[in-house]
């Protein structure tokens, strides 16, 4: 398919980029705002086909666009998308306009550069969530590093931005050079074993590396993914990043990056690596359900908001990782569900501190109370993602939840009763916070005159809310799309793993279901 | 005409998009004439369908209607659906028709109150979960208004939110509760697993219930008893009891309405509905009728000392509860259910009454600033003593068939003892005496109202006192229902729920219901007892609450100051149950504190101090090898020409050793 005769895909990485060259251009701060907008929404128009053109009878890459990039090494620039990522490609480029929106009196110094950063970003993550070559996908992957650590770095709160950039990088770069040396070995063994030199990812999965190489070459992605998932124990970059970043930082931060991770464990550690990702499961669901209560818990007791909302997503992709480990439909579909849902519900949570923010410049709970008496408009978006975020049947969030739970139930119970308990721990963190921002009578003189939400930041909310309900009451529209390629990804990982015939058979046969 | 079922919970759905998204454009005599309207007409609904269902013979009372398939994932497949048999059809007359009534009353109540609007959008999404709750033909939506409820009542606990007290009781209520979805889900999950392993992937109840044979007693044991967590949640039962009492900081009519007459039954339904499961599982019903009944006596005895009326009646909900799960805990299902309709009619009558009573006192609710009022507010008076005689077990009113049906089944079903209907008996005694203690002290006696109120004491308004009048009308006759057989009744009721909760006439069930009668075949309800026992139970329990009553007439009528000498005498005893126990006090260290403490712990303690000590530290390191090995970096030639020759000479010397020993 292609727009204007270009392959959409292509179209979809590269148009943002051309925006980012368009702002060089203009110097009034408002031009630059408006332009900045357009692109991103004619980009999220762009994306929009995908969805309706998305054949979901097939597992097959979809949108393929296969050129050589440098032939010699077998690198290649192939893009394309199955029910994975397809899903995920249109929350990248639907939270982008939101954060272009909510950027838009938050920001006011060097407004240029920083619509240029985003831009540039969304190239990055629209790249490695369609590149289907090792290379290419390494490539977009530390393109999405840099304009992040600017946006935290330079525009986010002066207090503790440097610490809290230099620690994103940091964290973020540890993994991804243990990633690139394991791609490398990867590629070697491969044109060893098979005297066929290539990064393509489809390749590569047909192949089956040696169990004991795997562990290692698995560890080194895994290691990469979880730090950017984060899990426990490599979340503590997360708070910090999301506490220092501006607004739209932290709502792509949440919304796309940390999917990056999860997405890299579908995408490519565990089909890669199948035996190891195998062998590895108990290890990675206890850490997960560690992630989700120790998340819970750490929120509760946190005194800024933002640091509040940055733990409870260590405890949503907590249940991210655990739906994924547990290796079954239910599990996985709930999983790819939950990055979509946490993108909307997280993503929305931090607007919405964003926007009391700006009206207060500060984050801190003890500072506020009682708002919902003079902002009614503003307390009700925040119920309803409050209650998404704790999953409440009917919202997004519950049918997530659910199914990961399901998944790991079915796959041990231990694990489905233990992340179970995150459901009560998630309500009462959320509910006292609101409690404490919302409830009560105003106590502090500087929240009476606080004015409710005017129309851009209700436009910024309004999808959100549709978002969550949609996903919410009819699935259907989006599960429909992702089950050709679940399926497959399940049916090629069993089939992979029962190749190996000195596992312990009882598991074999449990993950057969 | 069953097909229009979905209409019963579409209305209340369209009532609340109407208040909650254009209730302000609207205005307010507009929300008081949808808020009201949408559920009459879902209550006119499902008294068609009610009639239609008469019409058919019983076998054949069941209907199913799916909208839209919701989760599916793999080989979990949901639908939303609706379902329309004998259980569910009267839940959802109970609920419409109760819920129309106090949303009647609340014009009233609420008339002055600035979010009237909010108000009425909460309750219409409250009723259109709740039907969802009661209607649903699977688990999952089950659970969907299962949830929804404990949502509604959270934003109507908390509806004055500006009150500290109000929010906290809000959260609590939600937080309590999902505790009890803990243990819901994990039933689910359970039931969904294990059926799966017979090649049954559902969660559809018809389904569900027609396999259930497949599993093993330890397996439907687990499940029944995880479900019942959820149901001790919802319906305040021991231990998950402790959110109800809290949840009076909601405004009155919705105490009425979901604190007492709907919401909190649901697990009531629930266990009702899952007969089959619990049939299956004689320890799981045994735990349920124990707690049943232990929650009965325990908050009866706490309802002695509250001296806030709407406390009072609170435990007194906890308490009638425990005994709806006493009946359907000993197999008397349809005991159960017809104690929860009738309990909804008298319960939610003396909360409107409570309610109509702080409108003449301007907002008193102790009941020691009260007294005398029954020549004031005459017709609030009226309706509040028969309500009271309801749930005292007088005979002749609702509450003495319902309560008295249940009494007798847990003496004498298979799944009865002795014991059962000895508790319960005594806490039937205490209902007495504390409801006629909250009556005589509140119409009774001197006048003990502040005088600044005592002056503009005046009956409510017609819009609240016509359904105060209707639901005791109800109240004294919803028992004629269920006349049981020994005093010549035909115990309609009974008969209506046969096909669904069993115990009638096996073998001539619908087709997707006959397996409730298998599981009944077995069984039967009647140990065989003689009706001459029968009656003499009756006669029991009559004449212990009339004792009760006695006590109450002595203590707050004859000699008003007894009371007060008996809580000096027994100090002690008196300010543990003045303090409800300390449950609240105990529950707060054991678990709020520490978790608080737990978090605090770790967060400072793990991710601060071990994680980010561990991460900075490594930086420092390396910061400090650098700085030392900076110093190596002189730019002053003597000395890299310096450390030149002592390279130099090293090399020298392992060339030279190398050449020498080998």
């Amino acid at each position: 398919m292609t727009i204007f005769g270009i392959p959409i895909l292509s179209l979809l990485v590269f148009f943002p980029l051309l925006g980012a060259g368009v702002l060089l251009f203009i110097k009034r701060e408002e031009t630059l705002r408006w332009v900045a907008l357009v692109f991103a929404f004619v980009e999220f128009l762009f994306s929009l086909p995908l969805f309706f053109e998305f054949d979901p009878t097939t597992a097959a890459m979809q949108f393929v666009e296969d050129w050589w990039w440098i032939e010699s090494y077998g690198i290649s620039y192939k893009l394309g998308i199955d029910g994975i990522s397809l899903l995920l490609v249109l929350l990248t480029t639907f939270l982008t306009v939101l954060c272009v929106l909510c950027s838009w009196t938050a920001i006011t110094f060097r407004v240029k550069e920083y619509m240029i950063s985003f831009l540039f970003l969304e190239t990055g993550m629209v790249g490695a969530l369609v590149a289907l070559d090792l290379i290419l996908f390494y490539v977009f992957w530390e393109v999405m590093l840099i304009p992040m650590y600017l946006l935290i770095g330079v525009w986010g709160d002066p207090k503790r931005r440097i610490y809290a950039a230099i620690k994103f990088f940091l964290f973020t770069m540890a993994g991804s050079v243990l990633m690139l040396v394991a791609i490398l070995a990867l590629y070697f063994i491969h044109q060893k074993a098979t005297g066929k030199a290539t990064f393509d990812v489809l390749e590569l999965y047909k192949f089956g590396v040696p169990a004991g190489t795997q562990y290692w070459l698995f560890a080194a992605f895994a290691l990469a993914f979880a730090i950017k998932v984060p899990m426990f124990p490599f979340h503590t970059w997360l708070p910090d990043a999301h506490t220092e970043a501006p607004t739209a930082g932290s709502v792509i931060l949440a919304g796309v990056l940390l999917k990056m991770g999860t997405y890299g464990f579908l995408r490519f550690a565990i089909p890669l690596f199948p035996n190891a990702a195998y062998e590895l499961m108990p290890l990675i669901s206890v850490l997960a359900l560690i992630g989700i209560i120790y998340g819970a818990l750490v929120s509760m007791v946190q005194p800024d908001l933002k640091r509040l909302v940055a733990f409870s997503s260590v405890s949503h992709l907590g249940y991210v990782m655990l739906g994924m480990f547990a290796f079954n439909t239910q599990g996985i579909q709930g999983s790819i569900y939950q990055m979509l849902n946490h993108g909307i519900s997280t993503g929305s949570l931090f607007l919405i501190v964003g926007m009391i923010y700006e009206r207060r410049h500060t984050r801190m709970i003890a500072e506020f109370g009682g708002l919902s008496k003079v902002m009614p408009i503003y307390a009700t978006f925040f119920m309803i993602v409050t209650l998404s975020s704790i999953g409440l049947p009917s919202t997004n969030g519950f049918v997530g939840e659910f199914l990961i739970l399901l998944g790991a139930f079915r796959s041990n119970p231990v694990y489905g009763v233990l992340g179970a308990t995150g459901v009560i721990l998630g309500a009462a963190y959320m509910l006292w916070m609101f409690q404490r921002v919302m409830f009560g009578k105003i106590t502090n003189p500087k929240n009476e005159g606080l004015k409710d939400l005017n129309a851009r930041e209700i436009i910024t909310l309004v999808p959100m809310v549709i978002l969550i309900f949609l996903m919410g009451i009819y699935p259907k529209l989006f599960f429909s799309r992702m089950d050709a390629s679940v399926e497959k990804f399940l049916s090629d990982f069993r089939g992979r793993v029962e190749m190996k015939a000195d596992l312990p058979s009882p598991k074999v046969a449990e993950i057969k279901k | 005409m069953f097909d229009i079922v979905w209409l019963v919970p579409l209305f209340p759905a369209i009532g609340f998009i109407l208040n909650g998204l254009f209730g302000r454009a609207l205005g307010k005599k507009a929300v008081s004439w949808i808020g009201p309207s949408a559920i009459g007409l879902a209550f006119l609904t499902s008294i068609l369908i009610f009639f239609e269902l008469l019409k058919k013979p019983p076998s054949e009372r069941f209907f199913e209607r799916i909208i839209f398939d919701w989760v599916v994932s793999g080989s979990f497949h949901t639908v939303i659906g609706y379902q329309i048999d004998p259980l569910s059809i009267l839940m959802a007359l109970v609920v419409t028709g109760v819920s129309f009534f106090i949303h009647i009353y609340s014009v009233g109540y609420m008339h002055e109150d600035p979010g009237y609007i909010r108000y009425f959008a909460y309750l219409n999404l409250f009723v259109f979960m709740m039907l969802n709750l009661v209607l649903a033909n699977n688990f999952l939506l089950m659970f969907v208004g299962w949830e929804g409820v404990g949502l509604c009542s959270y934003l109507l606990i908390g509806f004055w939110f500006e009150k500290d007290s109000a929010s906290n009781a809000g959260k609590k209520a939600f937080v309590v509760n999902r505790v009890g979805d803990f243990g819901f889900l994990l039933g689910m999950f359970l039931l969904f697993t294990s059926l799966g392993k017979h090649g049954i992937w559902t969660l559809d109840f018809t389904e569900v219930f027609a396999n259930a044979n497949k599993l093993d007693t330890v397996t439907v044991t687990a499940i029944t008893i995880l479900l019942f967590i959820g149901a001790c949640g919802k319906s305040a039962q021991i231990p998950l009891y402790v959110w109800l009492p809290d949840a009076m900081e909601g405004p009155t009519p919705v105490s009425s309405l979901i604190h007492a007459a709907t919401m909190v039954t649901a697990g009531v339904y629930m266990v009702a509905r899952c007969n089959v499961l619990y049939s299956m599982a004689p320890l799981s019903m045994a735990i349920v009728a124990v707690i049943g009944v232990a929650t009965a006596i325990f908050t009866a005895s706490i309802g002695f000392c509250q001296n806030d009326i709407k406390k009072v009646l609170a435990y007194s909900t906890i308490s009638q509860l425990g005994y709806m799960f006493l009946g359907v805990g000993v197999g008397a299902y349809s005991a159960g259910i017809f104690h929860l309709m009738t309990h909804a009619f008298f319960k939610g009558l003396l909360f409107l009454g409570a309610g109509s009573v702080m409108h003449a006192l301007s907002g008193e609710l102790d009941m020691r600033k009260m007294g005398a009022l029954r020549k004031k507010i005459p017709i609030t008076f009226w309706t509040f003593f028969i309500a009271t005689l309801a749930i005292a077990g007088i005979p002749g009113l609702s509450g003495f068939f319902s309560k008295d049906e249940i009494l007798w089944q847990a003496f004498s079903s298979p799944h009865g003892h002795f014991v059962l209907w000895l508790v319960a008996a005594v806490a039937a005694g205490m209902t007495a005496f504390y409801m006629f203690r909250a009556v005589f002290l509140t119409f009774f006696g001197e006048s003990r109202v502040d005088p600044h109120v005592a002056h503009h004491i005046h009956e409510s308004p017609r819009i609240m006192t016509i359904p105060l009048i209707i639901l005791a009308i109800l109240s004294v006759i919803g028992g004629y229902v269920g006349v049981p057989h020994v005093l010549g009744g035909a115990n309609h009721i009974h008969e209506f729920l046969a096909p669904v909760v069993g115990g009638s006439e096996p073998g001539k069930s619908h087709a997707a219901l006959s397996f409730v009668a298998q599981a009944w075949a077995s069984g039967g309800e009647n140990g065989g007892h003689s009706a001459a026992l029968e009656l003499l139970m009756m006669v029991i329990s009559v004449v212990i609450a009339l004792i009760g009553i006695g006590f109450a007439y002595l203590f707050y009528i004859k000699n008003p100051t007894l009371p007060k000498l008996l809580a000096e005498r027994w100090k002690g005893l008196y300010r543990l149950v003045y303090n409800k126990y300390y449950v609240d006090e105990i529950y707060q260290v054991l678990f709020v504190n520490s978790l608080k403490k737990l978090g605090v712990g770790l967060w400072r303690g793990f991710d601060d101090f071990v994680i980010d000590g561990t991460v900075n530290g490594i930086a420092i390191l390396i910061g400090w090898i650098s700085s030392v090995m900076r110093r190596v970096q002189t730019g002053l030639v003597q000395n890299y020409a310096f450390s030149m020759i002592v390279g130099g000479l090293i090399l020298l010397v392992y060339y030279l050793l190398r050449t020498i020993f080998y």
